[in-house]
């Protein structure tokens, strides 16, 4: 039984913050190392590979978390709009955290390249050499992580927006540490959506 | 709606701009690293537009080396190779091997006697999964020093200017040794004849853990023939992928590998700098081309001969090429996977 909480379980704010880390660093990484013919395009695209395959680990483990203890309640008085971009913003998240890695893994097995961990340590291919679903997914992992760097903007956004200006409890119920207490007398919940 | 925590003095307008402001600058860092707003970085997809010739890219086709034909046959090691690397593809044995010969040319149609450099992309794997990729050419030195004087050398080598390589050449002292190779060194009618040289440094660990920064060559087992490439000319457009696939026909044809170590001090990061002569070397094998076939349908086709995949026991060293050439082959691959409606492949079992 998921019971109502104000605040994430610490698990899951360690998770939060530990995989937003990681996963801004992992967007800066690859549009930085695409841009560049420098050396140091070699040490990104080493960062990029095993960080993808931590990032999508974390969302595993996070996902599953996330199924048993679930999230506080939406404030009540939440525009019903805004609830559902709440709701269909963290789907989306999901979604991407999961898919993003999948998508480069299986690109690079399309293109018949080794996926490289660690030296010494390749993954398997997870699909079949060919030109067209490397194509295919080259598009979509490059294409979606503009989508994913905006919804990140996005999510950011709408943070500070319940902390700064409605300051409604969704912010300090991710905040890494109690930022503030807001009784549970004032804070009128509603089911989660 | 009852927030009472709300503290009045802050205003709203105030938040809205410092939200607009931590997303406006987060928009910004994203762009800076993706390279929008700096128009002069050097970035792959710029090193790969210049290769495009006047005439147009050979969509479908890789954006140099266009032209070429793949081979399949056998890397034997005869174990040397051991002593300077751990990889797995130097303890005695023979392994799988796949490759393609190809002409330094953006045009997959240019006739074979216009195209000076010569080149050999090949792929050795082992059992294990370790797996080897260099691409090499015949020239004994590279052109430029750096990645960002090979951009300059492209954009000159499209310059209507007729003394624009002139120009390029005064201000890039070490281009001479390669312009003097174009003129004065010696060509011939077959890929067979040819040494392909992987110019770029790359570092060797033992087992033991030392490390030494080598080059390595594919020296031919048979005698060069020199031919003018007048004479060339008359043997036809395709005459080098013609030969190549008549010879090995005839038998298999296989090249020396030869790997040369520096010494401390020697230029490891300038590919124009040939190395002294008495360096240590050491051949760790043969390799061994079995079966030619078009690359239209033929296994070289999708490969991308990335001179950054090594296996363990190889890396790169300070020669700032091999991660150049990785960007721009990684770029170069995506753009003609992508366009392979223009270079159909031919229905299974009919001739190309």
């Amino acid at each position: 039984m998921i019971e109502d909480r104000q605040r994430f379980t610490a698990l899951q704010r360690l998770l939060h913050w530990l995989m937003a880390v990681c996963i801004l660093t992992m967007l800066f990484i690859g549009v930085g190392m695409v841009s560049t013919i420098m050396p140091k395009y070699l040490t990104l695209v080493s960062i990029h590979k095993p960080l993808g395959i931590a990032i999508l680990i974390l969302a595993l483990v996070r996902l599953v978390v996330r199924l048993r203890y679930g999230a506080p309640s939406l404030p009540a008085d939440l525009p019903e709009p805004m609830k559902l971009a709440a709701v269909l913003s963290h789907y989306a998240l999901y979604i991407l955290m999961i898919a993003m890695p999948l998508l480069g893994w299986a690109m690079l097995s399309a293109a018949a390249y080794p996926v490289v961990l660690f030296t010494g340590v390749n993954l398997p291919a997870i699909l079949p050499h060919s030109d067209r679903l490397h194509t295919l997914l080259w598009d979509a992992h490059f294409y979606l992580a503009f989508a994913f760097f905006a919804l990140i903007l996005l999510h950011i956004a709408a943070a500070l927006f319940h902390a700064l200006v409605r300051r409604d409890g969704v912010f300090e119920a991710m905040a890494p540490v109690p930022t503030r207490t807001v009784a549970p007398a004032d804070r009128k919940v509603a089911p989660a959506g | 709606m009852t927030q009472p925590d709300r503290s009045p003095g802050r205003s709203i307008f105030g938040s809205l701009v410092l939200i607009a402001a931590v997303i406006g600058g987060g928009a910004a860092a994203f762009a800076y690293t993706a390279g929008w707003l700096s128009p002069d970085r050097l970035t792959p997809d710029r090193l790969v537009n210049a290769f495009a010739p006047p005439t147009g890219v050979s969509l479908g086709h890789r954006r140099n080396h266009a032209k070429g034909i793949c081979f399949t046959g056998t890397f034997e090691a005869n174990g040397a190779g051991s002593a300077l690397s751990r990889a797995e593809v130097f303890a005695r044995g023979q392994y799988p091997a796949l490759g393609r010969f190809n002409l330094g040319t953006a045009d997959a149609n240019a006739p074979d006697a216009t195209v000076r450099v010569r080149g050999m992309g090949l792929r050795i794997w082992t059992p294990a999964g370790q797996e080897w990729r260099t691409a090499m050419i015949n020239a004994p030195v590279f052109a430029v020093s750096t990645p960002q004087a090979f951009y300059a050398l492209l954009l000159t080598a499209k310059s209507k200017d007729p003394d624009a390589l002139k120009a390029f050449a005064a201000a890039h002292p070490e281009f001479a040794g390669f312009a003097a190779w174009t003129t004065s060194g010696p060509w011939t009618g077959s890929y067979a004849e040819e040494r392909y040289n992987s110019l770029n440094s790359f570092v060797f660990t033992d087992s033991a853990g030392a490390e030494k920064t080598v080059r390595w060559s594919l020296l031919p087992t048979v005698q060069p023939i020199p031919v003018s490439p007048e004479e060339l000319a008359k043997r036809g457009p395709d005459v080098l992928e013609q030969e190549i696939t008549e010879r090995v026909g005839r038998g298999p044809v296989s090249w020396s590998m030869v790997v040369t170590v520096a010494n401390p001090g020697d230029p490891t990061n300038d590919p124009t700098k040939a190395w002294p002569e008495g360096r240590r070397t050491v051949e760790v094998g043969t390799l061994i081309v079995q079966r030619i076939e078009a690359e239209r349908n033929g296994p070289c086709r999708d490969i991308n001969f990335d001179p950054t995949v090594l296996p363990p026991g190889m890396g790169t060293s300070d020669d700032p090429f091999p991660a150049a050439r990785s960007a721009a082959y990684a770029v170069s691959y995506d753009r003609r996977t992508a366009e392979a409606s223009d270079y159909p492949r031919t229905a299974a079992g009919a001739k190309p």
